[in-house]
């Protein structure tokens, strides 16, 4: 039996099936994208060195220059030298091991709670309305309750992860899980599908690229709150927060300012890591 | 909930045999919670082996009798009485899960039923075959046509071997040429399966090349106004179109259709 109506081929179907284009197209739109995606904020980035060059040395006299250091001396001293080098990425590392628990931690209950309230209408009129109020509430006004809590060091930092990056987390997993095409739910209706079954064949899998969706942005802002929740518990082992105080108050703008790439380094890296785990995951079914 | 409970299949029924009453609705009728009326005093039944085609003009509660009688959608008044707990149910679209390929889509209401692993990829490669997706088994959806998801959706409606299929519209969606096509697909099935067919259309010719039996229904609140008897023999080929008792048929259909609007 044939297939009518200008329907593609086998080897096209299987092209597409894993996820690519027609391999010539493929190998071509690559290729452009690879220089479209680079190529721009490459441009941008020249501008914005010959501008801080700008500064630096023609609007700057040499005894005010500290206040933007050029280029290539934030190289040379956050970069190149050794101390400097180590000091920032220990701190790194510690910022790193803040997020990465605050973020896992935010997985786990925003996934829970979404779950929860996606069982009922009124769970999810009852909860919600809190996981509003958490996020409306300055973390600020919520510090000295942490402290109490959790004292002044890596697990207050954590504290505060969690409560900045879980609310996306937990509104884009419940709309993953409440948007679930109606006649689905009657297929596993007429087919006696318990609750289990139902949260797991269908509920779950189709809330795949919504969590995803939401697990990037809590990723990007699990990282601020590592860094911002340094300003408040200075206690433990020192991450990029407060080397960042530290070298404010010694003036050290040029390692302000290479302390400053770790933790843009740091975000972009976890933002990076979520996208393609989230894109390797649902490639060969999600029509994005 | 007491209307809900007699569309219910009794305890320990046995499956219906062919020429065995599989449904039947008696001055069934259905009031939404808002108070719009859908379906007024339907009276019909189904034996095993007929098809029937249940036309009308856009929402006068065609689906929602097919809700009835799959007991999604329970009736508020009258009776409906379902003989059968096994239901295949094809929607207006194939409603496929995107994340499984077409085998694991298949297999799905096998898995929901509790079938063996070994039952379950049985059953799906049987009912593959019927619907001629060989070679398409671990394809996605996003990779299919629109005519191949709705094979696939037969096909897993058909795995369960349902004596009762209820098919909502099933092909309205797609193109002319591939309408046609799965319309054969459709016949040859209903020819070796011998199921009982409720098939919700709006095409007249569709209704009548398919059915042995064609009811059309009013707009809301939906009535059924006429029953036209199909009496050709099994299997049809598609030259029926072309015969002069088929246009007669298709005629008496469409006057009864208007007069829902007089």
């Amino acid at each position: 039996m044939s297939e009518v109506g200008g329907a593609p081929s086998a080897p096209q179907l299987e092209a597409i099936a894993r996820g690519g284009k027609i391999s010539s197209l493929t190998v071509r739109r690559r290729g452009q994208s690879l220089l479209g995606g680079v190529g721009p904020p490459l441009g941008a980035f020249v501008i914005f060195v010959g501008i801080a060059y700008f500064f630096s040395y023609v609007l700057l006299t040499p005894s005010r220059r500290f206040l933007m250091p050029p280029p290539h001396e934030i190289v040379k001293h956050g970069f190149f030298n050794h101390q400097h080098l180590h000091e920032q990425l220990s701190a790194l590392w510690d910022t790193a091991q803040v997020s990465i628990s605050g973020f896992l931690i935010a997985l786990g209950i925003g996934l829970t709670l979404a779950i929860v309230m996606s069982q009922a209408k009124w769970i999810e009129r009852s909860l919600y309305p809190y996981a509003v109020i958490l996020q409306v509430t300055p973390i600020l006004a919520i510090v000295p309750l942490i402290a109490i809590w959790f004292g002044y060091d890596f697990s207050a930092r954590v504290v505060v992860c969690v409560l900045i990056s879980i609310f996306p987390i937990i509104t884009n997993s419940l709309h993953g899980l409440v948007t679930v095409d109606s006649n689905l739910h009657d297929l596993f209706t007429l087919h006696r599908a318990s609750r289990v079954e139902r949260l797991l064949k269908l509920q779950l899998p189709h809330a795949v690229p919504d969590i995803f969706v939401g697990l990037r942005v809590s990723a990007g802002l699990s990282v601020i709150g590592a860094i911002v929740g340094e300003f408040f518990f200075r206690q433990g082992t020192p991450g990029l927060g407060r080397l960042l105080d530290l070298y404010r108050a010694y003036l050290q703008t040029d390692l302000l300012m290479s302390a400053l790439v770790f933790c843009c380094g740091l975000g972009i890296v976890s933002f990076w890591v979520i996208g393609f785990v989230g894109h390797q995951l649902t490639k060969n079914w999600h029509e994005e | 909930m007491t209307t809900a409970q007699t569309a219910g299949v009794p305890a320990g029924a046995h499956e219906p045999g062919p020429g065995e009453e599989v449904i039947s609705f008696r001055n069934a009728g259905k009031i939404f919670p808002d108070g719009t009326e859908a379906v007024f005093d339907v009276s019909f039944s189904l034996r095993r082996g007929e098809f029937l085609s249940v036309v009308g003009p856009s929402g006068c509660g065609k689906s929602t009798l097919l809700r009835m009688a799959s007991g999604l959608g329970p009736h508020t008044s009258g009776d409906v009485e379902r003989r059968v707990e096994n239901i295949g149910y094809v929607f207006q679209d194939a409603t496929l899960l995107p994340w499984r390929s077409v085998r694991k889509n298949v297999e799905l209401l096998a898995e929901l039923e509790g079938a063996s692993k070994a039952d379950r990829s049985r059953l799906a490669a049987d009912a593959v075959r019927l619907v001629g997706l060989q070679g398409f088994e671990n394809h996605y959806p996003k990779a299919l046509s629109g005519g191949m998801r709705m094979r696939t959706s037969v096909a897993r409606a058909l795995t369960m071997k349902p004596p009762l299929f209820l098919l909502d519209e099933p092909f309205g969606a797609l193109d002319e040429i591939t309408r046609g096509t799965l319309n054969e697909e459709l016949m040859r099935l209903f020819v070796s399966e011998r199921f009982a067919a409720i098939f919700i259309t709006h095409s007249i010719s569709e209704a009548v090349y398919l059915s042995s039996r064609v009811l059309v229904m009013s707009p809301r609140p939906g009535r059924i106004l006429a029953e036209v008897e199909i009496p050709f023999a099994y299997p049809r080929s598609p030259e029926l179109r072309f015969d002069p008792e088929f246009a007669r048929l298709s005629g008496e259909v469409s006057h009864a259709l208007r007069r829902g609007y007089e």
